[in-house]
């Protein structure tokens, strides 16, 4: 069974979603506390969505100096599976375990709404279960998800192929493709081995059909195939 | 000694400011159209116990450089005000 760690900060959000998620895929989730200084045997990790230290300072700045972030890193270097979703991704960011940074919506609203995104890398852990230029909607709801970086940092991404997803429409009524002004229109990127991954859209908010779709389902399944396999 | 510092954390040249774009579109709308370039940032007021101006400039750089600013989207700037109660 892949034991999955879903670390909880003051302010997270969706983790219970994300635990559910993990044990519909097939494996076991489990709850870290931000002063742990371990791991407790997760074969993987999730940082889940929310708002850690109230975004006090900038989102996620709090948050990377808190305990567990020291053995995340030295899973992450081992190339173990870490996932940032939303708060999650500002949190790898201002930690450098990804490159850039997220800031405020180009039309300063908090947005929560439908995006589509389509998947540039289908050979991550937590993507392996969709195919290359697939197209998934999911859900979003941020007020800082403009992801910005250096031209230089933006061309490393691109050539190192780190971009996961990407803001693509298929047609949502009144809504832009890009809805926060991404750079690249950039939902989610990987570092350069392709393990730490970070994406601003919620798939544990949607990966069953009872709650209209089940497009997220196969973030946590791709997670799933690839541990076993390996 | 201790000594009062306030850091002034302003969004990267070139980056875009939408909540600097927005006031000024506010202070346009407020007739006030020489207000050009307004951008939005922070200001962190502390005191820092250290030897010497220099010295407390120096500790707060580190400080901005770790926690205070992200250097990916923000600059800063560094003011030692005046020797604070000792």
């Amino acid at each position: 069974m892949i034991r999955v760690g879903v670390v909880r900060f003051p302010g997270s959000n969706c983790e219970p979603e994300a635990c559910r998620a993990v044990e519909r895929a097939g494996g076991s989730a489990f709850y870290l506390w931000h002063r742990d200084t371990g791991l407790a045997g997760a074969d993987a990790v999730i940082l889940p969505g929310g708002f850690s230290y109230g975004d006090y300072l900038r989102c996620g700045a709090i948050a990377r100096f808190t305990p567990i972030l020291e053995p995340i890193r030295r899973h992450a270097a081992e190339g173990g599976p870490v996932l940032g979703i939303c708060n999650g991704f500002q949190i790898l960011c201002e930690a450098g375990l990804l490159p850039g940074a997220l800031v405020r919506n180009e039309r300063l609203k908090y947005l929560s709404r439908p995006v589509d995104v389509r998947v540039e890398r289908a050979d991550t852990p937590f993507t392996s279960a969709y195919h290359a230029g697939e197209v998934i909607r999911l859900p979003i709801g941020h007020g800082d998800g403009r992801y910005v970086a250096t031209e230089d940092d933006l061309d490393v991404l691109e050539a190192g192929e780190q971009v996961v997803l990407r803001y693509s429409d298929q047609g949502i009524p009144d809504a832009p493709a890009n809805p926060n002004g991404a750079m690249r229109d950039i939902a989610g990127i990987c570092n350069r081995a392709g393990n730490v991954v970070g994406i601003m859209p919620h798939p544990e908010r949607l990966a069953e059909t009872v709650v209209g779709s089940d497009a997220g389902h196969r973030v946590f399944a791709s997670l799933m195939a690839g541990i076993h396999a390996s | 000694m201790t000594w009062r510092v306030n850091v002034r954390i302003l969004p990267r040249a070139g980056l875009l400011d939408p909540q600097g774009q927005a006031v000024e579109h506010a202070l346009a709308a407020l007739r006030f159209p020489e207000a050009r370039n307004v951008h939005v940032g922070r200001a962190i007021a502390l005191e820092v116990t250290a030897p010497s101006a220099a010295d407390a400039e120096a500790v707060v750089r580190r400080m901005c450089d770790k926690l205070l600013a992200n250097p990916v989207i923000e600059d800063y700037e560094i003011e030692v005000e005046s020797e604070g109660a000792a």
